[in-house]
């Protein structure tokens, strides 16, 4: 099997994210990592091929700087990359997606893809739409469980108050991973070692033809989620602070 | 005025909480309501009381619009063609946050999801950016809107409308891409923690999974739902359907209240646009304090029994 994995390069979720101008940051000071629901479609990816053979390959369409991000990926068992590289960390999904399709297809014919079921810094949820739809493929996302069975994918997904939904598509296919797919594998030493040897074929986005700032999507502010300091501590007896509690939401926040 | 459509969602042939914020963030504007899987003769005087002025059902002239996404993402393609909408919004539930993005693919279209404002007019939204850190306001160029709401961030006002049924049969076909083959019952009627506008979460301090029905009962008395830190579903407390946080749900309920959760950045990213955070946890130097808007401090299983009483 020939599976390609999507993988985006993003701030670490723990990172403190210091605004620049009007809608950049600071990323020189903070860790990059492997965005995390990617993490479960490089592990399944890994495993199937472990099973069937065949190659997995990691697609990431990010920063110069990806490089290192991309060799994490490959320490969890991909065999090889492909980056294509932008100016910016912010590009509008469809032409991510345009670019991802672009490299794919320049690579050879996929039996599966796989991404996460979004991107933890921008939060946009839709490449792999935008993916499938471009190459005429079906696609599922938040998928938890996944069975590869004579030439159909049967996912599962988390439809909501813990309804799961069963959806069956034929291969190839795109799966957009979430957390329950299964536990991803934390690179022994050696397998970091050995990443730094595995190839990571590197383009430039225009050389695809795309153009980077034609999105028509733009961020035109970044401004922090205003953090709660100070928090009003209820005092008393278990009763008295409870009495309170109750009181100050019914009469104060109106929230029930 | 922009011709604004938006997906309704039902539930038991009525219409969710969740999709009448959704009519509200279109106020304004003249709206049609786009209904999929309900009779719009049962859920018309309640979308007309919130602002639609004509309700469609959203009909294929063959197959089934419930098992085949594909196809409900044309149906919407032709319904936006039909009434020629400047906008069309939905929840971003499990089926808006799905059903959007297969749209915006297969037009083409720029799509915005999870969106805390929309304002149509100047094409603007508002949504996080980093799990929770940050708001980013997105303009889009394009001629139509597409986006999600996130479930509660906007508080439903009613606006009476005319509330005209309109009928529409949408001249499609079903790619036959993907099918829905079943959906597998939860162990029980829970609501869904993302639409829940109440929302009781237990951290690793309640200890054991049948202490969950102390949270029950306490997000009962609300009208609300449960919730799980990752350190108690990874303990095998809770089902990971219930974790709030980056691997989990992200939540945005009027109140939230954390009970015996420390407050990790990672938790944080899942339910920090919440309105209202309560937080009840036994160490007075909890990080949550740090964070919250009111604080208890206290030990969870002597203060949700006496809060669930006092409800
Ligand atoms: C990549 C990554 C992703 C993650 N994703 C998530 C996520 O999605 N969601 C999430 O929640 N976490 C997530 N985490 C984990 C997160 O970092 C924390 O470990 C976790 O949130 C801690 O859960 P907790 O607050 O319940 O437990 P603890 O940190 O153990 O806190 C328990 C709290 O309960 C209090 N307590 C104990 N007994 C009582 C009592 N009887 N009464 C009152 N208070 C009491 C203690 O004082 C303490 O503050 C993630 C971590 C990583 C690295």
């Amino acid at each position: 099997m020939k599976i390609f994995v999507c993988v985006k390069h993003v701030p670490d979720t723990a990172a403190n994210i210091k605004l620049a101008g009007n809608n950049g940051f600071e990323d020189s000071e903070i860790k990059f990592v492997v965005n995390p629901y990617d993490e479960f479609g490089v592990e399944e990816a890994v495993s199937l091929v472990e099973k069937n053979g065949g190659e997995v390959v990691i697609v990431t369409v990010g920063k110069a700087a990806a490089a290192a991000t991309i060799r994490g990926a490959m320490a969890m068992g991909a065999h090889r990359a492909i980056l294509v590289k932008t100016q910016g960390q912010f590009l509008d999904a469809s032409l991510t997606a345009k670019a991802l399709k672009a490299a794919i297809e320049e690579d050879g014919a996929p039996d599966l893809i796989f991404t996460g079921k979004g991107a933890v810094d921008t939060e946009t949820f839709q490449t792999q739409y935008r993916l499938a739809a471009a190459l005429g493929l079906p696609v599922a996302n938040e998928v938890s469980r996944l069975r590869i069975d004579g030439g159909k994918a049967v996912a599962e997904q988390e439809v909501g108050g813990g309804d799961r939904q069963v959806i069956e598509m034929g291969l190839p296919c795109v799966i957009g991973a979430t957390k329950g797919l299964n536990e991803p594998r934390y690179p022994k030493f050696p397998d970091i070692m050995k990443a730094k040897k595995k190839e990571i074929k590197e383009m430039d986005i225009s050389d695809l033809g795309i153009d980077e700032a034609a999105g028509a999507v733009v961020i035109e502010h970044l401004e922090p989620v205003p953090e709660r300091a100070g928090a009003k501590m209820i005092e008393g007896s278990v009763q008295e602070q409870v009495t309170e509690l109750v009181r100050i939401l019914k009469e104060e926040e109106k929230v029930i | 005025m922009a011709k604004t459509g938006i997906l309704i969602e039902t539930e038991n042939d009525a219409v969710k909480e969740t999709s009448l914020g959704v009519l509200t963030a279109a106020a304004g504007q003249e709206i049609i309501a786009l209904v999929m899987d309900a009779n719009p003769a049962s859920v018309k005087d309640k979308l007309a009381q919130y602002g639609a002025s004509g309700i469609v059902s959203l009909k294929p002239a063959s197959g089934d619009i419930l098992a085949s996404p594909d196809l409900a993402a044309r149906c919407l393609e032709a319904a936006v063609n039909e009434y020629g909408l400047d906008a069309l919004l939905g929840t971003a539930s499990a089926v808006g946050r799905d059903l959007f993005a297969r749209l915006g693919a297969l037009m083409d279209q720029p799509m915005v999801s999870d969106c805390v404002a929309v304002d149509i007019d100047a094409k603007t939204v508002k949504k996080s950016h980093f799990s929770g850190k940050t708001f980013a306001t997105l303009r889009v160029n394009a001629d139509l809107l597409l986006a999600t709401v996130r479930p509660n961030a906007i508080e439903a006002v009613p606006a009476p409308a005319g509330g005209e049924i309109l009928e529409f049969t949408a001249d499609v076909q079903d790619p036959g891409l993907a099918v829905i083959k079943e959906i597998k019952k939860g162990d029980s009627d829970k609501l869904d923690l993302t639409e829940a506008p109440v929302i009781v979460t237990g951290g690793r301090a309640i200890k054991a999974a049948e202490n969950y029905s102390m949270l029950e009962a306490c997000a009962g008395k609300m009208g609300g739902a449960v919730g799980a830190s990752r350190a108690a579903v990874d303990a095998g407390f809770a089902p990971h359907a219930m974790q709030v946080g980056q691997t989990g749900k992200t939540v945005s309920p009027k109140l939230y209240i954390a009970c015996g959760v420390s407050g990790a950045v990672q938790h944080f990213a899942g339910m920090k646009t919440s309105k209202v955070i309560v937080a009840i946890n036994e160490d007075k130097d909890a990080p949550i304090f740090a964070k919250c808007d009111y604080g208890i401090v206290g030990d969870i299983f002597e203060v949700v029994p006496a809060l669930t009483e006092k409800l």
